[in-house]
């Protein structure tokens, strides 16, 4: 099973974000790594002096390097931005749009959670396409995956497996909306929350988390009690999002649960004090809402 | 321009024709379409029916089979398909790339329309369907101003249709699963967003609260009127304040953009609704009708005769003007 690190989707401060990626690719025991701003193009200046040294870095220390693509693609700069994405030779891209998939097509590529593959018609279509690698949407049942991965054996299936969910998209930047401003002047506000921006129900309970553009979970999906069921299933990566704690800790935690070296009860226990007063939850993989914790598959 | 109208039902559908309709969209009674509510939709049969009756009057149906196939069940999805091209469908309303291609295939001189619910929001992505799939038709997601589609409609080769009335997603459709993670039923897998099933309302003190699964989503004082629980249009708290931080809960009213969809070159209107009753249809297809035919004289545009139709009787232009980002 290996070990995919997602791109970070919050709006980090420049040099956190690179001394993260040094640190992930000094100490932890991850295969792919994904780079990239998906979620908002105002935010991809920031990160672009340091994206070269962060890659070379990652690479030197063996790991696959990704470079993942906008989630939603309007404005004629994000076009841009994903003409010049799509023509890159030397690494894999990771497409979380069809836009990018039509520059892609005919070579090998990643699929995205935000393309919409629900069905192992869907996945036969984008690996004639040239998709190696596809990670499904965080809300698909264990059952459906079983099906998908079966479905396309030379394609290494991945399921989002650790991090707040990724729920929506929007048009719209809620951060602005939240601080009285509009997008266009949204004086990048999304920083002061690097976990999200909790939301809560008016009766206190964590509900969602506000990221700009994007609505995540209040709970972090952790699919640790569920990786054997999911290996069993055909999935060849999890998926870790990357969120404010120690994530070469959470890592290492999958990693030897996966290998069989600590027991899934002992990895909770410890992600629960890595990642501490965040609630875990894996009700999509069960079919279930996907705030719930379900026990796990035997 | 087009004026594309919704029926749930058989008797809509009537209505719908009669009132000014230029096509009507409706869907098979399961969860191969985005409005899988009870007591709604058409059988096999009943589609067959309300073919004949709108080509009798000139009017189109367009079959809407626009959920994402579930794994290990995609023969319910062909069979829709299959159904729908037999009934003599004008033309598909679809979005599950794997389905698309099985139409292509199968079904090679059927006219396919994109639902809004696959999301195509620039023509890089619009040319992936149009060379793809053969797609005719791209329902363009409530994610762009008016000037942004009209660059769009420059450099595409298929039509477009947007949204111009009712119910207003406000997160882009087809990527969104708010709703499972409340109560386990999506838009993209069972065709349901905030479903029924799934809502109480329990009066508390002296408020009404309303829920969807476990989580609140509102609470309406005596002298408020009460909406229902859409998640992305309820009352949360952040460190910031407590409000309605996604969205009022307003609906779509774009009928003063007619001019500005027009100069772009937009091809169809769309009314939302099809979980609606016969008085909405009548009164919200006969409205933007008369707005057509306003516009097409060169006549100023009643605006505001549908306010107490929509949603928490506020509407909003949505993302058609920029400010709303």
């Amino acid at each position: 099973m290996q070990l995919t690190l997602g791109p970070v989707l919050f709006n980090w401060q420049s040099d956190v974000w690179r001394d993260f990626y040094f640190q992930i690719a000094d100490e932890a025991p991850i295969d792919v790594v994904v780079v990239g701003e998906i979620v908002c193009s105002k935010r991809s200046p920031f990160f672009a002096e340091h994206m070269p040294t962060v890659i070379e870095r990652l690479v030197a220390s063996g790991k696959q390097v990704v470079l993942g693509s906008l989630i939603l693609i309007s404005l004629p700069r994000e076009r841009r931005q994903m003409a010049e994405l799509t023509g890159t030779e030397d690494f894999l891209v990771e497409a979380n749009d069809l836009t990018c998939v039509r520059g892609l097509r005919g070579r090998p590529h990643a699929i995205g959670p935000f393309v919409n593959v629900y069905n192992e018609a869907t996945a036969a279509y984008l690996a004639d396409l040239g998709a190696t690698r596809i990670c499904l949407p965080p809300e698909l049942p264990l059952r459906s995956i079983a099906t998908i991965a079966a479905s396309v054996p030379e394609v290494t299936t991945e399921v989002f497996a650790f991090g707040k969910v990724p729920l929506a998209i929007s048009a719209r930047c809620y951060h602005a909306r939240i601080h009285k401003l509009t997008k266009d002047n949204c004086r990048f506000v999304c920083e002061q929350d690097p976990d999200g921006l909790a939301v809560k129900t008016l009766e206190g309970d964590g509900f969602l988390s506000v990221n700009g553009v994007q609505t995540l979970s209040h709970s972090c999906a952790s699919y640790l009690d569920d990786a054997d069921a999911l290996a069993r299933a055909g999935v060849g990566a999890l998926r870790l999002s990357p969120q404010k704690c120690d994530m070469v800790q959470v890592a290492h935690v999958f990693r030897n649960v996966v290998e069989g070296r600590l027991g899934a009860g002992d990895g909770n226990r410890a992600l629960s004090e890595i990642y501490p007063g965040v609630p875990f939850a894996n009700g999509f993989l069960h079919g279930l809402p996907g705030a719930e914790l379900a026990e796990p598959v035997t | 321009m087009e004026l594309i109208c919704p029926a749930g039902t058989p008797s809509a559908l009537e209505v719908a024709v009669n009132a000014g309709a230029d096509a009507i969209y409706c869907g098979f009674s399961d969860e191969t379409n985005a409005r899988n509510f009870p007591g709604l939709n058409f059988s096999r049969e009943e589609l067959g029916e309300g073919i004949s009756y709108a080509h009798r009057h000139g009017v189109k149906v367009l079959v809407a089979i626009n959920t994402f196939a579930r794994a290990g069940a995609t023969d319910v999805w062909k069979r829709a398909i299959d159904d729908a091209v037999g009934a003599g469908a004008d033309a598909l309303i679809m979005a599950d790339v794997g389905m698309l291609a099985y139409t292509a295939r199968h079904h090679s001189s059927q006219r396919i329309h994109l639902s809004v619910q696959a999301a195509a929001a620039n023509p890089d992505a619009i040319r992936f369907y149009v060379e793809s799939f053969g797609v005719r038709r791209v329902v363009l997601p409530r994610v762009l101003s008016v000037p942004e589609i009209a660059k769009i409609i420059k450099e595409v080769s298929c039509e477009t249709e947007v949204f111009v009335y009712g119910g207003l997603c406000v997160m882009e459709e087809g990527r969104c699963s708010l709703s499972s993670y409340a109560t386990g039923k999506s838009p993209n897998m069972q065709g349901v967003c905030s479903p029924p099933s799934h809502v109480s309302y329990r009066e508390e003190g002296d408020k009404v609260v309303s829920r969807l699964g476990k989580f609140t989503i509102n609470a309406f004082a005596e002298d408020e009127a009460t909406a229902y629980p859409t998640l992305c249009k309820g009352r949360f708290t952040t460190s910031h304040g407590t409000g309605y931080i996604f969205e009022d809960p307003v609906s779509l009213d774009a009928a003063t953009m007619l001019p500005g969809l027009r100069d772009a070159g937009v091809t169809a209107l769309k009314i939302e609704g099809r979980q609606r009753g016969r008085a909405y249809i009548e009164s919200v297809v006969r409205t933007f009708r008369q707005a057509i035919e306003a516009l097409e004289a060169g006549e100023a545009i009643k605006t505001g005769s549908l306010i107490a139709m929509s949603e928490g009787q506020m509407t909003t232009a949505g993302a058609y003007r920029k400010t709303w980002r």
